[in-house]
């Protein structure tokens, strides 16, 4: 009797457990669902605009610095190092493809040989190195600017990242959903504190973006960058954010391309699923 | 019951004057507190909380006013600055002692002067 009990006990807890995990299909739907709701007005496309979706006025600003976008010069940038061979004279249509438009909607993926996510920015520099190039550095510069032209060139296409049916590649975008929802560092706070349930509002001056629709303008020209640099260029990968997210609320920031960001990259993108893409984009 | 009484007297006495000497603070105390309250890299209050005389405050948290009326116990108040998350796991609000994002003698000076507002 008390070995029965036992086993019903413990088939309802594992039933319990299956349960409280959703699906990567479940989860999706029920983010978008939330900032549907939560901004009616807003057509789904829009939410990719982040804060410029939200509010009249940023909008306004924002269209009059589209008129002469600042991340222009990057995306020709982007487009002569996508160009110039190597010195062995391939070049990076060898390892990508001839058509620089059908690029960025394959990023990220899971590859099932390595048991991994592959980011744009990995295969960019894997590139390199198997043509005897050095690798560009990770977070700004020539990295950005050519994802700049690739992102310009698949404006339009639609997000669609996979989360294949394989144990490997669920743990990684859970690990990526966990990281996303988690507390950290000295202010104590997570992506979704402000991105879930604070969009809309502001701190001081900065109205917070709706974490729908936060990857399909990446790399990014930001305002802020440019101020930074002693050349005026404001661009930077996703990852550069993410790193510039977790020192804002004092946590160390993980490595551009670790582990932890490119399955937070997995998790944030597939929770576009369905966007367009607007990259590059600019923001403050 | 006297033996109770007398025991209890002295902490008593100190008590009352504990509570004679917390409600007057003084206005360089309070002064001290708002700077702290003010500053990006201490409190850093205004990133959520309108504050009367802060400039560009954000509208995540409510605004500071009235705080008496709402902190009737100023231990309270005092503890949700400590530490927010103590009643609502989810809050956003950094926690400012538990973090030692402020020191315990910064919380004290912090309270008295939002208890203020």
């Amino acid at each position: 009797m008390k070995k029965i009990l036992t086993l019903l006990l413990s088939a309802g807890l594992v039933a319990t457990a299956t349960q409280a995990v959703s699906s990567p299909e479940e989860d999706l739907e029920k983010f978008r669902i939330y900032y549907e709701q939560r901004f009616p007005g807003v057509q789904l496309d829009d939410f990719g605009n982040g804060p410029y979706a939200l509010d009249v006025n940023k909008r306004l600003q924002w269209e009059s610095m589209e008129e002469f976008p600042p991340y222009e010069d990057y995306v020709d940038k982007g487009r002569e190092i996508w160009e110039t061979p190597f010195k062995n004279g391939k070049s990076f249509a060898s390892c990508f493809g001839k058509d620089p438009s059908k690029v960025r909607v394959k990023y990220p993926h899971w590859d099932s040989k390595t048991q991994q996510v592959v980011t744009l920015e990995g295969d960019i520099n894997k590139c390199l190195k198997e043509n005897g190039e050095k690798p560009f550095g990770w977070k700004k510069g020539k990295i950005a600017h050519l994802g700049a032209f690739l992102g310009y060139e698949a404006r339009g296409q639609r997000i669609n990242v996979v989360i294949p049916d394989d144990p490997k590649a669920l743990e990684a975008y859970e690990e990526g959903k966990h990281f996303y929802y988690a507390k950290r560092g000295q202010l104590n706070l997570a992506c979704a504190d402000c991105h879930v349930q604070y969009p809309g509002h502001r701190v001081r001056g900065q109205l917070l973006s709706t974490g729908l629709g936060q990857t399909t303008h990446f790399p990014v020209f930001r305002a802020k960058w440019q101020k930074a640099a002693a050349n005026g260029d404001g661009m930077g990968t996703l990852h550069r954010r993410y790193g510039g997210c977790n020192g804002q609320v004092r946590a160390r920031p993980f490595k551009a391309q670790s582990r932890q960001y490119r399955n937070l990259e997995f998790f944030h993108t597939y929770m576009s699923n369905g966007l367009e893409i607007n990259a590059p984009g600019y923001r403050e | 019951m006297t033996k109770l009484t007398k025991r209890l007297g002295p902490t008593a006495l100190a008590l009352c004057i504990g509570l004679v000497l917390s409600t007057q603070v003084s206005a360089a105390d309070l002064e001290a507190g708002k700077k702290i309250a003010f500053d990006r890299s201490k409190g850093n209050c205004l990133t959520c909380h309108h504050i009367d005389g802060g400039t560009l405050p954000g509208n995540i948290g409510p605004p500071l006013i009235a705080m008496k009326s709402r902190f009737p116990d100023k231990d309270k108040l005092r503890a949700q600055i400590w530490d927010a998350t103590a009643i609502n796991p989810h809050s956003i609000m950094p926690p400012l002692g538990r973090h030692r994002i402020l020191s315990e003698k910064e919380i004290d000076l912090v309270t008295d002067y939002i208890y203020s507002l």
